[in-house]
């Protein structure tokens, strides 16, 4: 396939695994353990698992697969919001595919359809937009999430709909940004990081100067990548590259798509209708605060929350869920107590099991083969941990 | 009378007319379905006749008895072991690129027949109509059911017709069981696969899932994506032909080729590996799953089989399967594993990963960004 192809050939792969291997073996060795990579988005971690890419590193490179999944991250609480919302009488629910298998503390919106619920899969906000206007009887909720990527699209649909003064639709807001929750993994006392794969789709809209303290106070390399899988391996190696030097510099190797600067009609979407949240809770990582954003004072007409009452109730964390340890790279997804046996993608518990871009549904789905390897590897080195249960809690 | 002719390939003009045992043949005036004609007196016995028999015409269907009569020494001429199956077709949109779910209804049961080694030869036909359905339409279904059967081979023997108010279906429901002959010497077993078989399919994967998704609409997109809906039984009878060893045949459906092969795993208590550079998926299936953020090792098909075949077979069960229409893709995509562990698919990615494919938990749905 022209335009992809050319980003999967194993051939270049294999070059840059000599060099990867290189480097990585000659840092492993100062630093006496394994280089550790942080790839924030979920995305990433979708195509590492896809596309094999654990199994094709070098033993002295360890990727933790980071908090940005954010189906994954959405606490039970907003779940349950949503499908009360969604149960009321005379309300379509629309959201994105797999944004309906997200459990609730009773049940995800696909089992509340199930009941009688009218939840919609849509690919666009705009289709939600377009159901409100075929249904005049009817409130139509978009249930948004997502970080910087989908917060262009859900913004220009709420311009639109005031634009077309549609007034039966809304949206039940839970949109994360991702710099503050960078800063939180990066504020982890337990956290062992030598550097980041940038969110490639995410800065397409912000662009890479957000990124400049990471480097700057923590003097950690980022590099923002894009998601085929010479991509990945190209943006490893320029990590590594860095970390050789003793560098710690914002790189951009997805400059087909990322702008320096980011996309300014995006940005002023996003601007226009939203306003940062104080608190806002995830899955696993607790409340971070200002991570959140929700529609502003302009905008409260087409606001889920102001337009439905819900029960609003905080849900914590299973106790035996050890998502947090996992997002900040802690411990490895099989080394949960509950991974595989309590918790599978058909019940998930935590929040990692959930997507198919969570470390831990893709390691049970495509990584089974590497976790025996690493089992077999982790008897017989230690590596520093110490795990540390945060509970989750406003 | 009420048996069907000793030779299935008999031209129609032998098949026994209606009007030689029916005093009156019902003529349906009613251009749509309403509960009347699911109700059991004139307007069902019209629609019955003017579009069900009228298709699918044959002399044991046309008796209009309860049940279809078969000679044992009939059907014995084939084989020594009777296959019985049933399935029962839904599918959104009902018409899309490449069928019909009419003829989704006789290939489905068709192949499931076939994929055992029989030979497939009497298929039932029920029907749950929503009242409302333009007879137009439902003509043009079972039209299309008799040209899938007649190509085939296959004959309507005995049927049933529900209409149900409207909501309680959506359109049409169609279940066809069907009944085949198992040739002697085949022993096809999806507990049979050893270390060195060969996996092997007959086409490009996914077409038929693709193309039902496309042809929701949904996604806008433009794209010549078409279901690969086919009857197989053909082609499985020149792939037996030239592999009598064959351990076994399953038509990927629901689920795709990913779960068909953890079935045989499982099974067989072996390990499977597939190669991605050798699996053959159309660059259309491709970028539409790149877009949807989908896997079309997942995506159903209607005209695809999977083969476990015997190394010392194999080449000559592709180059046979490569001379019929329907395995002229066909290929050798993976091989049973010597000491794989027990029940587990990897996949030798083309990018030079590996990677597991796993049973399919729940539905596909696309991802968010």
């Amino acid at each position: 396939m022209k335009y992809v192809d050319e980003f999967r050939d194993p051939e270049m792969a294999k070059v840059l695994l000599k060099e990867i291997t290189k480097i990585s073996d000659t840092l492993a060795k100062n630093l006496k353990r394994p280089v550790y990579i942080m790839e924030v988005c979920g995305g990433h971690t979708h195509s590492i698992f896809r596309y094999g890419i654990e199994n094709m590193l070098p033993d002295s490179l360890e990727l933790i697969h980071g908090p940005g999944c954010p189906v994954c991250v959405l606490p039970m609480g907003r779940v349950d919001d949503c499908v009360a919302i969604a149960e009321q009488e005379n309300v379509i629910m629309t959201t994105f595919g797999d944004a309906m298998r997200v459990p609730g503390s009773k049940r995800s919106l696909l089992q509340a359809k199930a009941l009688g619920a009218d939840v919609r899969m849509v690919y666009s906000p705009l289709d939600a937009l377009t159901i409100a206007k075929k249904n005049p009887d009817k409130e139509v909720v978009f249930f948004g999430l997502g970080f910087e990527t989908t917060m262009p699209s859900t913004a220009l649909t709420v311009l639109k709909a005031e634009a077309d003064g549609i007034k039966n639709f809304s949206l039940f807001c839970n949109h994360i940004t991702i710099i503050p929750t960078i800063k939180a993994v990066l504020d982890s006392p337990d956290l062992q990081l030598d550097g980041f794969l940038g969110p490639g789709h995410v800065s397409m809209v912000i662009g890479n100067q957000p990124y400049n303290f990471i480097a700057e106070h923590y003097h950690r390399p980022v590099v923002v990548a894009g998601f085929e899988p010479l991509d990945i391996l190209q943006s490893l190696w320029m990590v590594l590259a860095q970390l050789n030097l003793g560098e710690a510099r914002i790189e951009n190797q997805y400059k087909r798509v990322v702008p320096e600067r980011g996309n300014k009609m995006a940005l002023t979407a996003i601007s226009r209708v939203f306003e940062l949240r104080q608190f806002f809770e995830w899955r696993g990582l607790g409340s971070i605060d200002n991570s959140g954003v929700q529609l502003n004072a302009q905008y409260a007409a087409y606001d889920a929350e102001k337009k439905f009452v819900t029960p609003s109730v905080v849900i914590a964390d299973p106790k035996s869920c050890q998502c947090g340890e996992v997002l900040k790279g802690a411990i490895k997804p099989w080394q949960c107590k509950v991974y595989g046996k309590a918790c599978t993608p058909e019940t998930p518990l935590g929040a990692l099991m959930v997507s198919s871009e969570g470390a831990c549904a893709a390691y049970f789905q495509y990584g089974g083969a590497r976790i025996e390897n690493m089992q077999a590897k982790q008897s017989q080195k230690i590596i520093p941990i110490q795990p540390v249960i945060e509970e989750a809690s406003l | 009378m009420n048996v069907v002719e000793k030779n299935l390939h008999v031209p129609s003009n032998s098949e026994t007319p209606i009007e030689s045992t029916r005093l009156r043949q019902g003529k349906l005036v009613s251009s749509v379905i309403t509960l009347a004609h699911g109700g059991g007196g004139k307007a069902m016995r019209d629609l019955i006749d003017d579009v069900f028999i009228n298709a699918f015409s044959n002399s044991s269907l046309n008796t209009l008895e309860d049940q279809a009569r078969f000679q044992l020494s009939d059907l014995a001429q084939y084989g020594d072991r009777l296959a019985m199956t049933t399935d029962s077709y839904v599918i959104d949109p009902i018409f899309f690129p490449g069928g019909d779910i009419g003829k989704l209804a006789i290939c489905g049961t068709v192949n499931d027949l076939a994929v055992g080694g029989a030979k497939p030869l009497y298929l039932t036909c029920a029907m749950i109509i929503e009242e409302g359905m333009q007879v137009s339409t439902l003509r043009q279904i079972v039209q299309s059911m008799a040209d899938t059967a007649k190509a085939a081979g296959v004959f309507i023997v005995t049927g049933d017709t529900k209409v149900v108010e409207r909501g309680s279906c959506d359109k049409i429901f169609i279940n066809t069981a069907g009944i085949g002959v198992i040739n002697q010497g085949y022993q096809l077993g999806v507990h049979k696969a050893q270390a060195h078989d060969r996996i092997l399919v007959n086409g490009y994967l996914g077409d038929h899932g693709a193309a039902i998704l496309n042809a929701r609409g949904d996604m806008h997109l433009s794209s010549p994506i078409e279901s690969d809906c086919a009857p197989l039984h053909e082609l499985i009878e020149v792939l037996l032909k030239a592999a009598p060893n064959t351990r076994f045949i399953r038509d990927a459906t629901r689920g795709g080729i990913a779960s068909v092969l953890n079935e045989i795993a499982e099974a067989s208590r072996c390990g499977i590996e597939i190669r991605e550079t050798d699996t053959p998926i159309r660059n259309e299936v491709k970028g539409f799953c790149e877009i949807l953020g989908l896997d079309p090792l997942y995506l159903a098909n209607e005209g695809k089989l999977v083969a476990v075949v015997p190394a010392d077979e194999t080449a000559a069960a592709l180059t046979a399967m490569r001379t019929h229409p329907l395995g002229r893709d066909a290929a050798d995509v993976g091989y049973v594993l010597e000491d794989g562990r027990a029940g587990r698919v990897h996949m030798q990615t083309s990018f030079g990963g590996k990677r597991i494919v796993d049973m399919l938990v729940g539905e596909q749905l696309p991802r968010i960004c």
